[in-house]
Formats: structure tokens, sequence, C-alpha cells
């Protein structure tokens, strides 16, 4: 099925099902310690060794040799698969330094053996004991040095990062107010809490392998691409995964080295990347660089806009481009963004949650709030003033779907007690805590991909829908479900949805905040197909007939669909060329309340909301949580994570959920998320659009500027811990 | 201090317990040295031992290397796998369970130190058709996401409440001497070492808040 046109009204817009607050159907499993995560699948495979990955110890440089002598003797080991011995693996279209790479090293704790032993204590102690020399070579390390040399790079789409319209330079020259700031975000890492795991099994030549990973259907082209295998050879199984963030929207060593072990070791191997290897071995979030002007005239219409990015990576060409939301949010008639990439030889930066805006909104959405002050003109009239209409800001001939970016702000700021807000920074003092709100807006694209399903129908009325989507912890399962209950007429219980399986036909997967949209547009398109196979059994025209409460109708006379018996349909929902001419993004109005003490400097969220625009809300239980928990992975990128490069061995030291701070239960209070109830026609045929990711571009920057407002000191580089401003505290007395 | 002193009660109570636990974990060492019947030694393998110890009301018995942490005894071995390693290093509390009453990360001990404990794990406190009130509580109120940090988060908020009931003070309690009640910032407290990264703290404490006032 190809949506070519916008949605009229249809069958979602009278439902029972989807758009209600639903307990997700997976819940008991997981709350009661059921659901099968990937490294406990003891089931799908008899007789499992425990493989142990090594890391490099340097960044760059060759390994010179191993001495895998004593490890092969130590009690237990059944092989040991060592970059001396064993060529590097392919690549694919979705890792830059190879997932195991012989003797060259690309980056630290890259993968160069896995220990493959009877249990896994023995497989740990083993690998202790491989001795390994290395020729180091000197590696780049330090971004500020390395954006010298760096030019116009990608982000995450791949395209080239540069925009300009207008004349900049002289309207920026010319305005009545200006701001131009640097920024500073460090590297982060997604630290999902569950670890990549797999479990690799060989048939012959055929390979399963039961992990962890977000993107069925590139994981299974990247293993064969890597192995060098026929991809119909491969079957990737995922049914629940413990977080990923983006950081297992790729196939990764766990796997690659799981299926090495397995070969070498004739049985079915389980690797589970040890923690203390994630934040090196895996992807990160690149630290950036960002400079951002802004100029205006006296009533703050933004004439000028420049937004410039530097990041590094390995392949020197894809970046963290913090400048996407830019050319969306406000108007101004001369523009610039552009988005540069350094060589950097530390590990592999790749997306991480809302890759690029999460962090552009650190930087834009805090100049505004210096702009905002410059003008001594309220933040959020400022946003109000600036707010796109029809069009998109940067590019005219683009089309906006549905934006309603000023309610957001000015129901936020309604609800939030703005007008309560001391616009002189640093002038609420209660006791001993400095207090104060800041706002930011949040802009994130509403993509869809292509997805397909198969949904069947039992001879007894329960149906199940089959597809590789993946449940991040997003909730697909639930919203799925609700999808194909709306369609076929059933109630909820009546479903049974089964993810994750290669298997099953190739859904959107989950990234980028496209899958719940896309999913359930492929959900919805197998069960019109399933609804046609049912009509023409029983003879009656599906399309034309409303399916409810197990009955199709139509023009006075019913059916029971059951009636119809043991049936199946797949479907594909694709998106037709007439999407090219609009933009379609999410939005929302973000604010925050600190108190920082006034001796200490600690700062402590009193109080957070984001009121989100998002289209239809499929299951607003669930997609409360995504925002909620953007909400707090975005209050640790401005108050505590930080991944410390080490500049003269070129790796990250606090390689640990110790060293990697991140938010926890004490950091974080009530938090309030609201959606505004609109509707996309532009998006799906669902007119519902994603918001894991819009739920962190913006708040972080909201928790900054009300950092602001309480002390006057504005920190321009992320994290904003206390050492770097307790020495400007105001005066205590 | 109040007359139902359960400050006295409880530091003798810890002191006895620690006391206790030295003693038997010396006794562990002890028999550790020498290997059991059957078990390989030296070169040619690992020193293993027989643990037996109580599982959600289950007595169990597992010969173990004596490397082996409860978790992986609990994971691998006895394949209950409701509780969860992320980090193996006690950083992130997905791995908590609760023996003799008491909460602890499963990952930073070993086996061999519960010789004759009672370990509930998150399979213990209840099933999917007859939830436990705390894993109901965090269904209805979405307490989560991925689900990872899940099992951990319910023992530890279980437990948590239970150790404000018995007046346990923690780093946040105003009146150590006044009856503890189990405001948000006392949960919240108690609640820091179990992380959860896809965010679901507000919820977690809505969860905990409608079993606390139950
Ligand atoms: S696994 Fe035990 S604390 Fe993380
Ligand atoms: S639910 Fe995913 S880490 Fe807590």
């Amino acid at each position: 099925m190809e949506f070519n046109a916008p949605a009229g009204e249809n069958l979602f817009d009278r439902s029972k099902v989807v758009g209600k607050s639903t307990r997700r159907i997976d819940g008991p499993l997981k709350v009661s310690g059921r659901a099968p995560y990937a490294a406990e699948r003891h089931d799908v495979a008899a007789n499992q060794a425990y493989g142990w990955i090594v890391g490099a110890g340097i960044a760059k440089g060759r390994i010179r040799s191993m001495n895998l002598d004593e490890a092969r003797k130590a009690p237990g080991v059944i092989a040991i698969v060592a970059a001396t011995e064993h060529n590097a693996v392919g690549s694919s279209d979705w890792n830059i330094a190879p997932l195991f790479g012989g003797r060259d090293i690309a980056h630290y704790h890259q993968a160069i053996a896995v220990v493959v032993a009877e249990t896994f204590e023995q497989a740990r102690a083993a690998a202790g004991l491989i001795r390994t020399s290395y020729d180091s070579a000197d590696g780049r390390f330090d971004l500020e040095t390395a954006k010298e040399k760096s030019k116009v790079g990608t982000g995450f789409s791949g395209d080239k990062s540069e925009s300009t319209l207008g004349d900049f330079d002289s309207a920026y020259g010319s305005a009545a107010a200006t701001v131009d700031a640097t920024y500073t975000t460090p590297d982060e890492s997604h630290a999902m809490m569950e670890p990549m795991a797999s479990i690799a099994a060989w048939e012959g030549d055929r390979l399963t392998v039961w992990t962890s990973n977000q993107m069925i259907a590139w994981g299974k082209k990247a293993l064969a691409s890597i192995l060098k295998i026929d991809e119909d050879k491969v079957r990737v199984d995922s049914p629940y995964i413990g977080g990923g963030f983006g950081g297992k929207l790729f196939v990764r060593a766990d796997a690659v080295m799981a299926a090495l072990g397995a070969k070498a070791a004739g049985r079915p191997v389980k690797v589970v990347m040890q923690r203390p290897l994630m934040f090196n071995n895996a992807t990160h979030r690149h630290a950036t660089i960002q400079r951002v002007r802004l100029g205006a005239d006296q009533d703050g219409r933004i004439t000028a806009i420049a937004h410039e990015c530097w990041s590094g990576n390995l392949d020197g060409e894809s970046g963290e481009d913090g400048t996407l939301q830019t050319p969306k949010l406000y108007t101004g008639a001369n523009r610039l963004t552009r988005s540069f990439v350094a060589e950097l030889d530390l590990p592999e930066g790749n997306a991480m949650r809302a890759p690029g805006e999460a962090v552009g909104h650190l930087a834009l959405e805090v100049a505004m709030d210096e702009l905002a002050e410059k003008l001594g003109m309220d933040p959020v009239e400022l946003r109000v003033l600036n707010d796109a209409k029809d069009t998109v800001p940067a590019d005219p001939d683009t089309k906006i779907s549905d934006r309603n970016l000023v309610r957001c702000l000015r129901e936020g700021a309604e609800r939030f007690g703005w007008s309560k807000r001391n616009p002189q920074a640093g002038g609420n003092r209660r006791g001993r805590w400095l207090t104060g709100m800041g706002c930011a807006a949040g802009y994130r694209a509403g993509p869809t991909e292509k997805s397909a399903a198969r949904v069947r129908m039992d001879a007894d009325g329960g149906f199940t829908v089959e597809t590789d989507m993946t449940d991040i912890g997003t909730g697909s399962y639930t919203i799925i479900a609700q999808t194909a209950a709306e369609t076929m007429g059933v109630p909820l219980e009546r479903v049974n949805v089964e993810l994750g399986d290669s298997a099953f036909p190739a859904s959107s997967g989950s990234g980028g905040q496209w899958g719940a949209a896309s999913s359930t547009a492929g959900v919805y398109a197998a069960c019109v197909n399933l609804r046609r196979a049912i009509g023409e059994k029983l003879g009656f025209d599906a399309d034309a007939a409303t399916f409810e409460d197990g009955k199709a109708n139509l023009n006075g006379e019913s059916w029971e669909i059951a009636d119809a018996g043991a049936l199946s349909a797949d479907g594909e929902m694709t998106y037709g060329d007439f999407k090219d001419g609009y933009d379609v993004g999410t939005y929302a109005g973000h604010f925050a309340e600190v108190k920082v003490d006034a001796f200490t400097g600690e700062t402590h969220i009193t109080r957070m909301l984001s009121v989100c625009d998002a289209g239809r809300i499929l299951n607003p239980l669930s997609a409360r949580s995504q925002v909620i928990g953007a909400m707090v992975m975005s209050a640790g990128a401005t108050l505590m994570e930080d991944l410390h490069v080490d500049k003269r061995f070129g790796f990250f030291a606090n390689h640990d959920l110790a060293g990697y701070e991140v938010p926890v239960h004490a950091d974080i209070p009530h938090q309030e998320c609201v959606f505004l109830d609109t509707l996309d026609p532009i998006i799906s045929p669902m007119k519902a659009k994603g918001v894991g990711e819009l739920g962190i571009c913006g708040p972080g920057a909201a928790v900054a500027n009300a950092i602001y407002n309480a002390t006057g000191i504005r920190v321009r580089d992320y994290p904003l811990t206390l050492d770097k401003y307790l020495d400007r505290l105001p005066a205590i007395a | 201090m109040p007359d139902d002193g359960y400050l006295n009660v409880s530091r003798r109570g810890v002191l006895a317990g620690g006391v206790g636990s030295a003693a038997l974990a010396q006794a562990s060492i002890l028999r550790a040295q020498q290997p059991m019947p059957g078990s390989q030694s030296g070169n040619e393998g690992p020193s293993t031992m027989r643990i037996r110890m109580t599982v959600n009301g289950t007595p169990q018995e597992v010969d173990l290397d004596t490397r082996t942490t409860l978790l992986d005894t609990l994971r691998e071995h006895l394949k209950l796998t409701g509780t969860k390693k992320g980090c193996d290093h006690g950083q992130c509390g997905a791995c908590t369970v609760m023996v003799n009453g008491q909460r602890i990360n499963s990952c930073l001990s070993l086996a061999v130190q519960h010789e004759g404990d009672e370990v509930t794990t998150i399979e213990g406190l209840g099933t999917p058709d007859d939830l436990h009130p705390m894993q109901d509580a965090f269904v209805e109120h979405d307490g989560y996401q991925c689900g990872y940090c899940t099992p951990g988060q319910i023992c530890s908020a279980v437990a948590v409440l239970e150790e404000i009931r018995s007046g346990i003070p923690s780093h946040v309690t105003d009146d150590l001497t006044g009856p503890m009640r189990p405001t948000e910032m006392e949960m919240r407290e108690r609640m820091s070492g179990n992380i959860c990264r896809c965010g679901a703290y507000s919820n977690i404490a809505e969860a905990m808040a409608q079993v606390a006032e139950a």
C-alpha cells in the first residue's frame, strides 16, 4: 500500500483502541522477570559456551604479537579467535572501524580476540592470560586541535551538512542586537542498561544470532557482509531489548565475536560485552564545538542566524550535526548552517538519540535565551515572535506539514507558572537556594520508513501480528496490538504480537523516532489486506465495510469475521513522492525550574514540563514515558554526562557506570508531559508522529537557562558541573 | 529517643548480622580450600563447591566454580534470568535481589557466601498472572520502558518500603527520632542505586507511592 496523498478522514478518527492510554501488553512479562533478553535464551540452543571479548590496549597502531599459550592451556578453554591468527572481518554500511580488524588497531578497546570456554568464569580468567604487545602509532584525540583541518561533513542522514540563504554577514553586521557564542558538548555514551549481548549458533553454513538490536533488517545484512556469507543464511532474533538509544542500531562486536567464536568452538557461544568495554568498544555520541550567531532588530525579529558545528570521527566524514534544527525552528531571511567533521582516532562516533539535535538545542536554545536577555524580551515571547509559519525558514520551497509550536510554548508557560519567573538573573534567593526558571523550544523531524507486517487470523478469531519491528522500551508491542485491534475491529486481548525476528516481514525498525509511525502504518496495511481476504471469503466489499466487535457490517448486513476461518495476509506501507514537498516535524515547549545551592553550587532540578506536538498519540501512557525518559537523558547531558578523553592515550577514561554518571532517582523530580491533541495528515494514515527523540531536544537547554536565571552565570561548556561556576556564585551575604 | 528504640535494635541487628556473615564467609573460605570430592584442582580445573540455598522458597543445591557470583548462579545455573546483569560491578542495581529479607547487589556477592541463605528474586515476587502489588503498580504507572532495570527496581522498591517501615534512616532523613514516612525524597534517595537509563524515575516514584499508601 502506498501512502500517496494526505490522509483524509479514516477509521482512526473514530478510534476506540488507538489513542487510548493502554497498559503495555508485554508489561506483566517484564515486571515478573519473564521477558527473555538476548543473553537469557537458554532454551534456543543447547550446549552454549561462553565468550569473553578482549579489547585493544592502545588507540592506534598494530599488534606486534599475542601470546596465547597460557590462555589456551587454561581450564575450560575451548577456542580462542585472535587477531594475530585470523583475518580482519569484512565491513558493512553501518560501521566505520572493523568490528574485528586483524592486527591493525583503529581505536581503543577494539576487539582483538574472543576466548571461548565452558563457563563464564573460565573464559574471563583465560582472557586475562593473553599477553599482547603493540607498535603504537600517534593518534589525533583532541577535537579543538583537529578542528583546524576539518571539512564539511555529514550528519546521521548522510547528506552534506551545509545550507545558506540570503546574506548572513551583512545582515548580522547591521543587526540591532547580536549574540555570538560558542558552546561545547562532550562525548556521551548511550549507557543502555543491557550491555551488547549475542548468542550465535551455526547449523552448517546457516547462522542464527539471538541478540539485542534495534534494526533487524540492517543487522542481518550487516552480519552477512561482515562475515562474508549469504544474507539468506543469516537469521537475527531480538524480541526484547534492554535499551538502545541508537547504540544498538547496528551490529557490533558482540554479535561478530559470538559468530566467530561459535564457528571456532563448533558449538553455540554466548557473548555479553563486559560493561567496562562498552564505552570504548561500542559507539558514542561525538563531542561538539558549536558557534551560534544571532542578529535581531530592536523588536526581536531575527534577521540573521548562523550555526556552525565541529565534531570528529574516525572517517572524518560522519559527525554530530548540531545544526539540524536550526534551519527549521526560527524565521530569519539571512542564514548559514555548516557542520564540519575532523578526523579523530577516538572510538567510533555514531547515532545516539536524536543525533545532532539533542546537542544542537543545547547551543541554539541557550543562544536564544542570551538574545532575549540582550533585547530585554521574555524568552517565550522571543520564540513566539520568530516562529515559522507555513514554510521551512531556510528552505521556503518546502511546506510545513502541521506545526503548533506556539501552542506548546503558550500552554507550557501557562501551566508552568512562567509569569512568576523573575527576569533578573541571580535575583531569586530563598534561604540557601538560588532559584530559577528556563524554557526552550524543541524540534525533531518526524520521518517515516517503509514497513511491512503479516497478520494472521486463527480459526477461532484470534490474531497474531508478525513483523521484524523491535520494541526497545518504546512500547511497540502495545501500539501494534492497538493498531491491529482497531483495524480488525476486535478487542485488544485478541491480538498477539511477535516481534524482532528476521524471519518476519521487514519493518522500519526502531530509530530516529520513525518506529511508531512507520511500524503501525505497516501493520495497518497488512490488516487492510486481511480485511480484504476476509471480505472475499465471506462475499462482501471489505473496503466499504466497518469492522466492529468481531463483525463486519455493510448496508445493514453483518458477518462474523471468524467465519472466514484461518487466514493470513502480508502488507507493507510505502510512501509517495508527495511527501518530499513537506517538512514533517515534531515540536515542543520545554520548561524547567532549578534550585542552586548558594554555598556549594549544587544544582537540583525541582520541576520539568514538556508540552509536545507530535500528531496523534497512539498510546499516551507509553508515549509519555518516552518523553519523560528523554527529558531525564537531556537533563543528564546538561548536568553530568561526560566521557573524559585521555588525550595522551586516546580513550574514554571513565568507561564504566561508576565513572560515567547518568541521572539517578534522586536527580529527577516529578515530571510533567502534555500532548497537544493534533493530527498530521502528511505523515501516514495514522496521522501520528514519534516522540522518543523530541523529548531530548530542548529540556537540557531549559535546565541550562534555568541555572543561568538562578545564578546569573552563563556556562557554555557542558556538562554544567559546579566546578565551572563555583567561584563565580553571587556573594552569600 | 522514642520508646520503640528501633535504632538500638537495628544497630544490634546490624552488628550481629555483620559478625555472623563474617564468620560464615570465613567458613566458606576454609571449605573452599578443601576441594570437594570429584572436583578438579590446581591447573586442571577450577575449585568448585557445592552450595545449598533456598531460592524463591525452593531448596537448591549446585556445584559451582567458587568464583561464581550469586548473580551468575541465578542467571546461568538456575536459569532464573529475571535478575539482570547491567554492569557486574555494583554500579547499576539491575542485579538487586533479596537475601534473607535484605536487598543486595547480587553481582557483588559470591555464591559461596550464601550457603543456607534465603534468596528472593523477581520471579519469587509474582508471576505474570499473579503479580505482586509492586509489579502491578509498575505496569499501571508505566514505571519502565525497556524493562531491563525493572526487576532490580522492583526488588529495591519492595525492600525500600520495608526499610522505611522498620525505621532505618537514610541520607535525607530529617528527623532520626520521629516516625519515618515514605516521602517522595526518602524513596528517591533510597532508590538511587538503581539506574534506569530509560528514565522511568518519575513513574517509578508514583508506583511506589501507590503501594506505600495502600
Ligand atoms: S549488575 Fe550488579 S550492580 Fe550492576
Ligand atoms: S526501563 Fe530501561 S533502563 Fe529502566
